[in-house]
């Protein structure tokens, strides 16, 4: 649709009249007002052919995003969602995911390319100038606003009735005092649930992946093993809770390479127990290095050292990871000699 | 009998004699000496051994010590099991070009399989430790991919990330990238934990559990793995993908609004 299209006639003269009234600078007037450049006409505002190709083509372009809904929705009825095809350059792809993508993409798009092509070639494109004007209201104005609260003060009888004023300020008052009531349903505060986890005296430590208890010739130096509290099962209702806060990784080092004394007086022949849970936020964390024994944090690189206590060494983390008094049982296996000593995970407001 | 009297004095009838009498004396010794099989089964296992030690001491004795007791260079390798030679020299970890850096990085192996066999049978004649394991140990036959995910994210994950793309650790170290990786040496580093990874003896991580990890890394990383998000951008999660929407989304909407407001909607004699 270049200009090339449109018969000679119908379009506009170079410098066609001059809109709106433009002083030219002169000695007395260095900075006059230029004014607005001429308005110019689009092809559609001349030719009613071209006005009628662009109402066209809008109305594809809302056809098309019509279609494309409907193309939606049958790939959503018709399309198993296990099949797949392959898409250059994509690669293989679900179609089902291909097709509702592509399909919603395209309604999309053309309803915003339709909205695009209707305001730039057939809605108004007269520039309209606004004068600016004082924000102040005119003195009659201000009289006469001050003149009805007067009066209307006066007709309420508000400051005669001194009883319904009052009692209208105290209801007033207290309204808001609902909402305020309601933050209430922000606690109860979680009392001792932060300090305490699953484990305490004599219970056993279960491996995650054998779902036995272990016993202290399982864990090898330089290994990795995480456990849970006996009697703790994934199908539990309480089981993420729970995890969330008993998350253990056990993991046995040289006695004569533990630094920390009480480090290894809580461990049992160089197997140490320490929370899974990062001291900063809480994250998983068990990116252990068995040579140099440091755990790392994926989520803010907070670095603790376990051959010292879980020392911090790098990072945000304010404090050690919690330790797990561990010993043997009668029976040969290992367990837990009491909960952890300080609450486990990010500290909070009342951890002290 | 006359003919064969009359050759007796024949320059070549020494030979003939000496060589019926070896032939005899061989096939006297094969029929009467079978018991000496095993000793000669033993006498194989330390002619290897012999080999394994040749080639350590010429490629491995500088760090590890003449005797594998180690040194300030590198560790002792008594008991660390004919599994830990097999993973670090086949996947040309070992012999390192030098001790420093943060740690030791895959290269191209230069030892045949049958060297690194001998090397490993010397070092697991140092001291008891985790042997090779074998195909039907490593294999797909009769492995469980979702209860291997299922381990997988337990134990691994949180280093070599959730489809085993690898990531990053402390001061320079990483996880390595688990793609393509032979699955006996997989088998071998969970066994034997190289380097800075932590060991998963059979004790905590039993074979089957071993098995279905391996297998569960083979389904998700294969080249007929089927991914239903299409283009995987390294499969590193979030980060590549919100760069990729960031560059490419975001870039192409900036073209079209560029492309839409340099096009003049007004008729011009041109």
């Amino acid at each position: 649709m270049s200009s090339q299209d449109i018969p000679e006639e119908n379009l506009p003269a170079e410098h066609a009249g001059q809109p709106g009234a433009v002083s030219v600078a002169d000695e007395k007037d260095p900075f006059a007002d230029p004014g607005l450049p001429p308005h110019e006409h689009r092809i559609q505002d001349i030719d009613e052919q071209a006005a009628k190709r662009s109402e066209r083509t809008v109305a594809l372009l809302f056809t098309l995003s019509m279609l494309a809904t409907v193309g939606f929705i049958a790939a959503f009825v018709a399309i198993p969602h296990d099949r797949s095809i392959f898409v250059f350059p994509i690669g293989h792809v679900s179609a089902l995911n291909f097709a509702l993508g592509l399909t919603l993409g395209a309604a999309l798009f053309c309803i915003g390319a339709g909205a695009v092509h209707w305001a730039r070639t057939l809605m108004s494109d007269a520039e309209i100038a606004d004068e600016r004007h004082p924000i102040e209201a005119s003195p009659e104005v201000r009289e006469k606003v001050h003149a009805d609260f007067k009066q209307g003060a006066k007709e309420s009888v508000l400051g005669r009735r001194k009883l319904i004023r009052n009692t209208m300020f105290g209801a007033l008052t207290l309204v808001p005092l609902s909402g305020v009531v309601l933050l209430r349903d922000l606690g109860p505060l979680p009392e001792s649930k932060l300090r305490h986890t699953l484990w305490k005296n004599g219970t056993l430590l279960v491996n995650m992946n054998t779902n036995e208890p272990l016993r202290p010739s399982d864990v090898a130096v330089g290994s990795l093993t995480f456990a849970k509290p006996e009697g703790l099962e994934e199908h539990d209702e309480e089981f993420q809770t729970e995890i969330a806060k008993a998350a253990l990784m056990i993991v046995r080092i040289q006695p004569d390479n533990i630094k920390d004394r009480r480090e290894l007086e809580w461990s049992h022949e160089g197997i140490v127990a320490y929370s899974k849970i990062c001291t900063h936020v809480g994250c998983p964390i068990s990116l252990y290095e068995q040579q140099t024994h440091h755990v790392l944090c994926p989520c803010h690189q907070s670095t603790f050292d376990l051959s010292d206590g879980a020392r911090v060494i790098f990072g945000p983390a304010g404090h050690a990871l919690p330790q797990l008094r561990i010993g043997v049982s009668d029976e040969g296996y290992l367990q837990a000699l009491g909960d952890f000593a300080e609450p486990v995970g990010p500290a909070f407001w009342e951890r002290g | 009998m006359k003919k064969l009297s009359a050759r007796r004095r024949h320059p070549l009838a020494a030979v003939v004699v000496l060589l019926f009498a070896l032939a005899a004396t061989g096939g006297l010794y094969a029929a009467f000496a079978p018991a000496g099989k095993a000793q000669a089964d033993e006498t194989a296992q330390s002619l290897t051994i012999e080999e394994g030690k040749r080639l350590y001491s010429v490629g491995c004795a500088s760090c590890h010590g003449t005797g594998g007791q180690g040194s300030s260079d590198g560790p002792s390798l008594v008991g660390v099991g004919a599994a830990a030679v097999d993973f670090q020299v086949g996947t040309g970890r070992m012999p390192a070009a030098t001790s420093q850096g943060a740690q030791v990085p895959k290269k191209k192996n230069i030892y045949t399989q049958a060297e690194i066999d001998q090397l490993a049978a010397y070092i697991a004649s140092l001291g008891a430790g985790p042997e090779v394991p074998t195909k039907a140990q490593y294999g797909p036959e009769g492995a469980d991919i979702a209860k291997g995910g299922d381990l997988f994210r337990t134990n691994c994950a949180q280093c070599h990330n959730f489809t085993g793309k690898g990531g990053a650790l402390t001061k320079g170290k990483f996880a390595p990238n688990l793609e393509g990786v032979d699955p006996k040496h997989i088998y071998e580093a969970m066994q034997t934990g190289p380097q800075n990874m932590p060991s998963f003896p059979d004790t905590t991580l039993s074979e089957k559990n071993k098995k279905d990890i391996i297998a569960y890394l083979d389904a998700v990383n294969s080249s007929d793995t089927e991914n239903p998000g299409g283009l995987s951008l390294g499969g590193l999660g979030p980060v590549s993908e919100g760069l990729f929407a960031w560059i490419f989304g975001l870039g192409a909407l900036v073209a079209v609004a560029v492309w839409v407001a340099a096009r003049t909607a007004k008729a011009k004699r041109s």
